[in-house]
């Protein structure tokens, strides 16, 4: 308990004290998470939206290994994407493994999946409301379930924040592919890892405060624009 | 299909999502200064020494050195898989196999650091002392916790061959408290001192070490607990694209006066941890 | 007012709709005459539903063959058919994108669109809310939102499916009279409902089905008058309708 009372102390201290390197560990956490939540959104909302209204055989099979691939470890994107891009691998020639696209690259694979199931079941939702009188105006499947999404862009907005969610919290995938880099691939989490090992443990609290409040504002300045939209309509509970 | 006159909505959208990306741009825009990767081990990374170095390494030479901190073996593979292009561990006989699988040409003496045996202040096992063999001896006789790494690093290799050199097979008589964690340097300090149990530990570690609980230093001094670090440039007839010109700068500057210097001159709390010893 | 042209638009002929195992509509067979103005009318479940989604074209027969349509005549082109269903799916935009979305989907170019977009809502009696989310329109604002938007799209044949079914009797009465302001320039009408006084009101010629089948096709005339009905419809109307108008 008093590490962490001691660890709440040294994060408003932290916050207060606007530590440069502290900041730029921030700003690069919100990077890497920020851009992989906008490549998992264009994929992954294109691929709900699909697999919403597509018919083929399989698509059971499909939908099941999308469902799995929720609980990927962050750990195993991690190595695979280590190896896929080490200069021993298939895309060493890229020269992208500790960069900060190695990064983006693994979270978006974690965050796709995600990204694909909630819009999928959004959709579905929204289907059974509307998908009849779109089609009565001429909208193909695909149309249909692209222009719900549109309509149910509040839902879509929470999806977003839910995949940036599992992206700034995960330490395993950034942690291989980056290789924690002072200055170049340091996240907050890898950060957090670090100072734990080092055992500098009120330092790493202080951190997952902070990574807590960055998360926190982030959800209320999106609560905010709901609000000032009018009541927003939850697809999802 | 004729195309849609943008609602405000997507408009705004399109906005913002585009503002999102210019600045997540520096995440992906490829770095413009000359830099090498270096693998190294956790153990000299926490111990604060690279913070020192490098800075004076980028002002002599303009060069920046990223550090990919892992496991001593670990960092051999990163070599091997060419993604470093410098290699500075501490595990000569790992290195000299390095070598002779054609992963590097040179290897050179940079600078010496030792070993401890760290456990409980009221020491249940009677190690203390100059003696890492006798220690060890006595420990093995005992169900006290003795935290391992098992990690393949150079610290678990230094402590496998100090428990060979003491005469005892780990393989066939495993001492009862012996658990060995697969972790880094400070996870295994946390271990032990949470466990309240014996641990082989580097000094560098050990010094910036913040969560010792009733851990102090039970063993040092001896020889045999002298950790010698290496480097080593990554092939590039193995790898063409390894920077070997500037990886060679670093391997050529940390042994020369100005990097000796530089590493004499770190200490924690007036403590010297590094010595340096690279031939003349 | 256009002078009826006698056409045939869509054909059944022992058409069938099955869901699955499960039979919808049976045997129907019914000539949709262009300028008609088709009630539907018959107890839930009886396939009212079905018959004007298959109509519309929102449900495919079990055999093709058994549902053709016919090209206009002078037009020399398919009929085009909208629909207004009981409560209307209106996307979480403003009025007129509502509007305009039909309008784009139908591949109607921008600068149309504009034009019919706001035409249609000046007909139902909407441009003033044209900026206003379409979500926060009344009932009956909503549905005249809908028949804006169907409107829009200059149908050649409007189904209605029980378009006044939740509203008060306020709001049905606005849409009914932009209902028979449509019939009246020449669309023809496919129209469910469970009120007979609506059919009666509205209707040129009405339609009665029982259990997916249909059992009765007249005149409105012919249907209101009793006469001549089968049993099943007859008490049908004497249940619905416990005083005559």
């Amino acid at each position: 308990m008093n590490d962490l009372a001691q660890g709440l102390s040294s994060a408003a201290r932290l916050l207060q004290g606007a530590d440069t390197e502290l900041w730029s560990v921030v700003a690069l956490s919100l990077h890497v998470s920020g851009t992989a939540c906008l490549i998992g959104a264009a994929i992954g909302l294109t691929a709900g939206a699909w697999l919403a209204i597509a018919r083929f055989p399989g698509h059971a099979l499909v939908v099941g290994v999308l469902n799995t691939l929720l609980a990927l470890p962050s750990v195993v994107v991690g190595l695979v994407v280590y190896l896929l891009l080490s200069r021993a691998g298939p895309l060493g020639s890229l020269g992208i493994l500790f960069t900060p696209a190695a990064m983006v690259i693994a979270q978006s694979i974690l965050v796709v999946p995600l990204v694909a199931a909630l819009a999928r079941r959004l959709v579905l939702l929204a289907l059974a409301e509307g998908g009849d009188q779109l089609r009565s105006l001429g909208a193909g499947p695909f149309t249909t379930a692209l222009l719900l999404l549109l309509h149910e862009r509040f839902g879509v907005l929470t999806v977003l924040l839910t995949a940036f969610g599992r992206a700034i919290a995960e330490v395993g995938a950034v942690m291989i592919v980056g290789g924690n880099i002072d200055g170049v691939t340091r996240v907050m989490t890898t950060t957090i890892a670090l100072e734990t090992s080092k055992g500098d443990l009120p330092l790493a609290l202080a951190l997952g405060v902070v990574l807590l409040a960055v998360v926190a504002l982030l959800n209320a300045v999106i609560a905010m624009l709901q609000w000032r939209s009018g009541a927003p309509r939850e697809a999802l509970a | 299909m004729a195309h849609l006159n943008t609602p405000s909505i997507l408009r705004r959208g399109v906005a913002a999502l585009s503002l999102l990306a210019t600045l997540a741009w520096p995440a992906l825009a490829p770095a413009q200064e000359r830099f090498i990767v270096m693998a190294s081990t956790t153990s000299t990374e926490q111990s604060g020494l690279f913070k020192q170095l490098l800075p004076a390494f980028k002002q002599a030479t303009g060069i920046d050195v990223r550090v990919v901190a892992v496991g001593t073996g670990q960092a051999l593979d990163t070599g091997r898989r060419g993604d470093a292009d410098v290699v500075f561990v501490h595990d000569v006989a790992a290195e000299q196999k390095f070598m002779s699988e054609g992963f590097s040409t040179q290897r050179r003496d940079v600078m010496y650091n030792d070993f401890v045996l760290v456990g409980p202040k009221a020491d249940p096992a009677g190690a203390k002392g100059k003696d890492i063999a006798a220690a060890l001896k006595k420990l093995a006789g005992t169900t006290l916790p003795i935290v391992s790494r098992g990690d393949k690093s150079g610290t678990h290799a230094a402590e496998l061959r100090l428990w060979k050199a003491a005469g005892i097979d780990l393989a066939a008589a495993r001492p009862v408290g012996y658990k060995e964690c697969g972790c880094g340097m400070g996870p295994a300090l946390n271990m032990a001192s949470s466990l309240n149990g014996y641990v082989l530990a580097d000094r560098g570690t050990w010094l910036s070490f913040k969560n010792r609980g009733e851990l102090a230093i039970v063993v040092e001094g001896d020889k045999s607990l002298f950790n010698q670090y290496g480097v080593m440039v990554v092939n590039p007839a193995k790898f063409p694209h390894v920077k070997a010109d500037l990886a060679q700068q670093f391997a050529d500057w940390v042994v020369s006066s100005a990097g000796q210097d530089a590493i004499a001159s770190y200490k924690i709390d007036g403590e010297q941890l590094f010595f340096p010893n690279a031939a003349p | 007012m256009k002078a009826p042209v006698r056409q045939t638009l869509i054909s059944l002929h022992d058409a069938a709709v099955s869901f699955g195992d499960t039979p919808a509509l049976r045997g129907v067979t019914l000539n949709l005459q262009r300028g008609d103005r088709l009630m539907l009318v018959g107890a839930n479940g009886s396939g009212k539903t079905t018959l004007i989604r298959l109509l519309h074209g929102l449900l495919r027969p079990d055999v093709a063959a058994s549902l053709q349509t016919h090209a206009l005549v002078p037009e020399g082109r398919a009929p085009r058919g909208a629909m207004v269903f009981q409560r209307p799916f209106l996307v979480s935009l403003s009025v007129r994108w509502n509007v305009l979305l039909g309008l784009w989907l139908r591949g109607v170019p921008a600068a149309e669109r504009e034009v019919r977009c706001q035409q249609a809502l000046q007909r139902v009696g909407l441009a003033s809310l044209a900026g206003r989310r379409a979500r926060e329109l009344s009932g009956g604002q909503q549905q005249r939102l809908a028949l804006a938007r169907a409107w829009a799209l200059q149908p050649d044949i409007l189904f209605l499916d029980e378009p006044t079914a939740s509203l008060d009797p306020g709001a049905r009465r606005e849409v009914e009279a932009l209902v028979q302001d449509f019939a009246a320039d020449g669309v023809t009408l496919v129209m469910s409902t469970h009120n007979l006084g609506q059919a009666k009101r509205l209707g040129s010629r009405v339609a009665y089905l029982e259990a997916g089948t249909l059992v009765v096709d007249r005149t409105a005339e012919g249907f209101f008058s009793g006469e001549d009905l089968p049993d099943p419809a007859r008490q049908f109307l004497k249940g619905e309708l416990p005083w005559r108008t």
